[in-house]
């Protein structure tokens, strides 16, 4: 790598990934003041360093253990420490390298829906981005609090910005996404009362003696109610459907499939690494109460995205769907289904960006995101469709595409655990999967409808044509990308994950 | 009764918070619904400086000269503990940023229904 030959640079790069996007996004008003076509190299310069600053930290992770940051040089318990393992150092990837591809594909995108505004957009992605890292590399309970309101209070600005209804729909996910956040303070703040600590290894250390506490529990319960609103866990999701589906589509394509796999990352976080195992498996029926979540928000999901009209409503729901299988899969308790959740969080970033980004490409060229729109469209866009193909199978679960190892790994797990309402739960939503998409690569081929009225559709058939390089290049990117991650499903295991999670 | 007095602090910041959630719940104003989600906030201040309280009369944090110079060691009973506000310094600042953006959210919300009642705006919406 670039990297190496600068010692200095490797050595900061826990703090360098969450500071050169803030830096960055704070000098962007000031470059748009001189030329505002400047900010998007400067915004895609940035996500490049954030990305290779993530890329060399997980190098370093692998090569030399897990990387401890003090800020100002301060020892952990008192200073801030950033704390850098497999796990999050696979996160830092899949967010750096996920955000890298959505400003590259929302350039045109943006220039369309929020014509202006763009330096402004430019510079709330970032700090979008900036919340998202900080919430993965940090080690401290409340500093993770404030990334996350930096994630979160971008996120409700992006949103607001996007087409009609949006601003209710981001108003809505203020209210509720600010109670989630507060549930979570009060969880530190439970904490702290009990043990004086808010580092996550100190906590992990205090902790194990105060099991019985009926504070520790309330805390523990105060942080599993806020992150589920975070991560739109089912009866909890109710801001989310609204919310992504308004939002500019380079805005759905970031937040959709970040913030809630970036919640469940802090879930995994706060149950295994700052609670031990044995306190969120055995102690408490925690993970029975997830799995029996996690097994009603796939079913609600998988059927309320049947309904659906609207394509980008219908991804909305199949998220929280998805959102199902990883909360389910932690329920699980079992190390096999715990693996297979993580390799999912990272299929599912890059399918969620992926199908977003369709669904942005079809509302760039035909103002709309309805169903209805696929009609022809394989005749028209053909490496746009074939990209949502190879994404849609995943989804669905279908080798080699990465989406069917993680299912696979899932229901192994649930077979080991012998829960056999998950295993009918993640077929029958693959199942439910195979109608949704199968019902638009119908419409895309126009199968169906009437043959009359095609002529007088031929002149406005010209008309739309392959979308632009700019977006298509990221939506094949994110196409090849899962087609190598169920490939290297093996290697991602073994010299990743497989040190990421605990075993149970 | 006496579980109520000795804990008053928590009762109060559970009485506050639940107003607070009562109007972001029930208020069809959304401007009362911000009102509440401040409330709300608010409350999880106050608990977090609340906790800082010591037994026993100790003062704030702030070493006087005759402290600072002499070499006695400073007493840790005799001070509050200084973290949960230096805490609440930051969570302000993010409630400030909340409450900024869902104005900003309420003004263009305003622009676009010339209401700011949920009923009627969703009655636009449907």
């Amino acid at each position: 790598m670039i990297l190496e030959q600068f010692p200095f640079l490797v050595h900061s790069s826990p703090v360098l990934i969450v500071v050169v996007p803030l830096m960055f996004a704070l000098m962007t008003p000031v470059i748009g003041l001189v030329r505002r076509d400047w900010t998007f190299p400067w915004m895609v310069l940035a996500l490049i360093l954030a990305t290779l600053f993530s890329v060399t930290a997980l190098q370093d992770v692998m090569a030399n253990g897990v990387i401890h940051y003090r800020m100002g040089s301060w020892a952990p318990p008192w200073g801030i420490e950033y704390v850098i393992d497999h796990l999050n150092g696979l996160m830092l990837v899949l967010v750096s390298g996920t955000s890298l591809l959505v400003a590259v594909y929302g350039k045109k995108s943006v220039e369309q829906e929020l014509p202006g505004r763009e330096v402004y957009f430019r510079c709330i992605f970032l700090l979008q981005v900036t919340g998202f890292l900080g919430i993965v590399v940090t080690g401290d309970a409340f500093n993770l609090y404030v990334f996350l309101e930096i994630a979160s209070i971008a996120g409700y600005a992006l949103i607001a910005a996007g087409e009609d209804g949006a601003a209710f729909a981001s108003f809505r996910y203020v209210i509720m996404g600010t109670v989630g956040a507060c549930f979570y303070l009060l969880s530190v703040g439970y904490l702290y009362i009990v043990t004086g600590s808010l580092n996550m290894a100190d906590l992990a250390r205090l902790l194990p003696p105060l099991y019985g506490s009926k504070v520790v529990l309330t805390a523990f319960a105060f942080f599993m109610v806020g992150i589920a609103v975070k991560m739109a866990l089912f009866p909890l999701h109710l801001w989310l459907p609204d919310a992504y589906t308004k939002a500019p589509s380079a805005v759905s394509a970031l937040v959709a499939p970040l913030m809630t796999k970036v919640s469940i990352y802090v879930m995994i976080r706060i149950m295994f690494t700052v609670f031990q195992p044995s306190f969120s498996i055995e102690f408490l029926p925690v993970t029975q109460i997830m799995l029996v979540a996690g097994v009603i928000a796939i079913f609600a999901g998988a059927l309320m995205a049947l309904a659906q009209k609207d394509f980008k409503r219908m991804l909305c729901y199949i998220v929280v769907a998805e959102v199902g299988y990883m909360v389910g899969g932690v329920g699980l308790a079992n190390t096999v289904a715990l693996r297979g959740t993580v390799l999912h969080i990272a299929n599912d970033v890059v399918m969620t960006a992926g199908l977003f980004a369709v669904a942005g490409i079809i509302a760039y060229k035909m103002r709309e995101h309805n169903l209805s729109d696929f009609k022809d469209l394989f005749k028209r866009m053909p490496f746009t469709m074939a990209a949502f193909v190879v994404i849609a199978l995943s989804i669905i679960g279908v080798p080699p595409t990465g989406g069917f190892f993680s299912k696979w790994y899932l229901i192994q797990g649930a077979l080991e655990a012998g829960s056999w309402l998950f295993v009918a739960a993640l077929l029958s939503s693959s199942l439910i999967n195979i109608i949704l998409f199968f019902r638009i690569f119908e419409i895309g081929y126009g199968f169906h409808g009437g043959h009359g009225h095609h002529s007088e559709e031929a002149g406005e058939a010209a008309v739309t044509r392959e979308a632009p390089l700019s977006m298509l290049l990221p939506l094949i990117i994110a196409a090849a990308a899962i087609v190598i991650l169920g490939f290297y499903n093996q290697a991602l295991m073994g010299n990743i994950i497989q040190y990421a999670v605990p075993v149970l | 009764m006496e579980f109520v007095i000795a804990k008053y602090n928590y009762w109060i910041y559970i009485i506050l918070m639940m107003i607070g959630f009562y109007a972001m719940i029930a208020k069809t104003n959304l401007v009362k619904k911000v009102i509440g989600m401040n409330i709300f906030q608010t409350a999880i201040i106050l608990f977090y400086v609340s906790t800082a309280y010591k037994l026993g009369g100790a003062t704030l944090p702030i070493l006087t000269d005759a402290q600072a110079h002499g070499h006695e060691a400073v007493e840790v009973a005799r001070v509050i503990n200084p973290l949960p506000h230096v805490l609440m310094l930051t969570a302000i600042v993010v409630m400030v940023a909340t409450l900024g953006v869902a104005l900003a959210i309420l003004i263009h919300i305003y622009r676009r229904y010339k209401t700011l009642n949920e009923d009627e705006i969703l009655k636009v919406l449907k």
